[in-house]
């Protein structure tokens, strides 16, 4: 009568749980709506300017970027997805009743984790598809749209998506470590958003490598075509922010199983 | 079947489970006492591996819970009837509960029906009133059909409808042949639903018995009675070297049986308008066994304002 359970049964059941809670669906929304939203206003208001836009600035002017540049927001709404995932186990006590029926905790981990990048790489490469376009038919009434077929311009469209995935993840790490809803999602808008550009201000050589490898600075780079001095190349950019999120989660993982639940 | 073998957690310096050790057995409801803060609930978690104990072992059906290969076919436990997230519908909190185990939705729709919940099957749980949370939980105690199940403070803050649904559940599964284990502070309650008790205070075993025995065996067992020559009968008791006090107009004679005291009145040629036992409740009998656990511990360590050294028993 008694069939073990196996990594697809706990696939199965947090697939079940992401998508039968309210939250998700919001926070999805919001992650769409943002990034394409953000997208298609910066690329409207760009070929709106581009003639008062100097040389100087035209020279480097990125169109693939700038049409994705609603992934600054998006990622908020992902992140804060990929925190309710885990938080809310915490927060409604529901982490007691999931570690009865799968007490194997890394393997609820794992699930969780795999459900999560699945349906946030999913539904980011989709929505950076979308505000690719949109943000070229702005940009191509004056004439600087730039095209799929374009040198790395298809890789940065895929990398919207990736790098919206990425912020799910970091958002899941943290929440796996702090397990509160509030905390988790006040570090995520500050280590994804609102400390970043300020690390620019920070002096020296020691400096310029801090801006370069913090979280946001370093894993946007994927989704840029032309990259500024001092920033990472966009693959090895990606894979500082990857790493930024594996060393939070393996924390995590590690304090799991040896923590009271 | 549940083994508990010495187990001992502390939460910094406070010993919740103080070198516990007991037997569940199936067939019966077993009934799990102590007041509020004695280490029931935290021995529940050790024994569903949810909290891990400082030393001592927890096995379910001979294995330790966290290496059961299908948990939810083994145990159904239920800790905490709001242990939820409230933004799910019944059905889907149920539905991932039973995927989780490879359990069909086919089962979720039975432990629905058979816990009368049915018909808010696709409501959000957060609307719930607390007795549907219970239903709702004792229904995802039985996804797996367990030969275990373990409540904890199943009637808590419930109706009588409900205390008398959840009463008669558990002794209904204990009939099938079931392991049922069931803690509660409220010790009325006990008395009518648990054929065995396991009685802890402060995080010890303070008795392991049959619920008959353990009122059986409580020292304040007493016979009351009436008489119009209650000075007459009172010496003539004393005399026999009864303990007498006088009550409401009665005479309590303690440790003695109707019979002894009947004997004794007919004897002296005394009248007798009332005579019966004072059974103990079981409020008393554990009241009684608490004090004594209180006062060992002060006896035992006379010279330390902080009562006993933490975790000696480990």
């Amino acid at each position: 009568m008694t069939t073990p359970t196996s990594m697809r049964h706990v696939l199965r059941s947090e697939w079940t749980k992401l998508i039968s809670v309210r939250s998700t669906v919001w926070t999805m929304v919001a992650m769409v709506a943002t990034t394409i939203g953000f997208g298609v206003l910066i690329s409207w208001a760009t070929e709106s300017n581009w003639a008062k836009v100097e040389a100087r600035q035209r020279s480097v002017f990125d169109a693939t970027s700038t049409s994705l540049a609603g992934i600054a927001f998006g990622q908020l709404a992902i992140a804060v997805l990929g925190v309710m995932v885990i938080s809310t186990e915490y927060s409604t006590g529901g982490i007691r009743t999931s570690l009865t029926a799968v007490p194997k905790r890394l393997r609820l981990l794992a699930a969780k984790s795999l459900i999560l990048l699945a349906i946030s790489l999913v539904v980011g490469t989709i929505t950076s598809f979308v505000a690719f376009f949109l943000g070229q038919a702005f940009l191509s009434k004056v004439g600087i749209e730039t095209h799929l077929g374009d040198p790395q311009v298809l890789r940065a469209v895929f990398g919207g998506g990736l790098y919206l995935a990425g912020s799910a993840m970091f958002g899941l790490a943290l929440a796996a470590l702090m397990r509160h809803t509030a905390a988790a999602i006040t570090i995520v808008v500050g280590a994804l958003l609102v400390v970043p550009p300020f690390t620019r201000l920070l002096p020296g050589g020691w400096g310029d490598a801090v801006e370069r490898y913090f979280t946001s600075n370093a894993g946007q780079q994927i989704t840029a075509v032309t990259q500024d001095v001092n920033t990472l190349s966009p693959w090895g950019g990606y894979l500082v922010f990857t790493l930024w999120w594996v060393v939070i989660m393996a924390v995590a993982a590690y304090l799991l199983n040896r923590r009271d639940a | 079947m549940i083994e508990v073998q010495g187990l001992t957690k502390t939460f910094g310096d406070k010993v919740a489970v103080d070198n516990l050790s007991f037997t569940v057995r199936p067939g019966v409801v077993t009934g799990f006492l102590g007041p509020n803060g004695a280490g029931k609930s935290t021995t529940m978690r050790l024994i569903l591996g949810l909290d891990r104990p400082d030393s001592g072992t927890a096995l379910v059906n001979g294995h330790p819970y966290g290496s059961l290969p299908g948990p939810l076919f083994e145990v159904g436990a239920l800790l905490d009837a709001k242990d939820v997230h409230g933004g799910r519908t019944a059905r889907s909190h149920l539905l991932a509960l039973a995927q989780s185990n490879g359990i069909s939705s086919k089962r979720v729709d039975e432990v629905l029906e058979l816990t009368g919940i049915s018909s808010v099957a696709g409501k959000r749980i957060k609307g719930f009133s607390l007795g549907m949370s219970q239903r709702l939980g004792i229904a995802a105690t039985l996804l797996g059909d367990p030969k275990v199940l373990m409540f904890d403070e199943p009637v808590n803050g419930l109706d009588p409808e409900g205390i008398l649904w959840i009463r008669n559940f558990m002794r209904y599964l204990a009939g099938q042949g079931r392991t049922v284990f069931v803690s509660s502070h409220l010790m009325s309650e006990m008395a009518v639903t648990a054929d065995h008790l396991i009685v802890v205070g402060r995080g010890r075993l303070m008795a392991d018995m049959t619920t008959e025995a353990f009122i059986e065996s409580s020292s304040t067992n007493a016979v009351r009675v009436k008489s119009p020559q209650a000075v007459e009968l009172n010496q003539a008791l004393v005399d026999r070297g009864f303990q007498v006090t006088t009550v409401d107009g009665y005479l309590e004679v303690a440790r003695a049986e109707c019979a002894q005291v009947g004997d004794v009145a007919a004897e002296h040629h005394l009248t007798i308008h009332e005579l019966f036992e004072e059974r103990a409740s079981l409020e008393e009998a554990f009241m009684e066994l608490t004090k004594d656990s209180v006062e060992y511990h002060t006896e035992a360590f006379p010279g330390d304002p902080f009562g006993a050294p933490q975790g000696e028993s480990a």
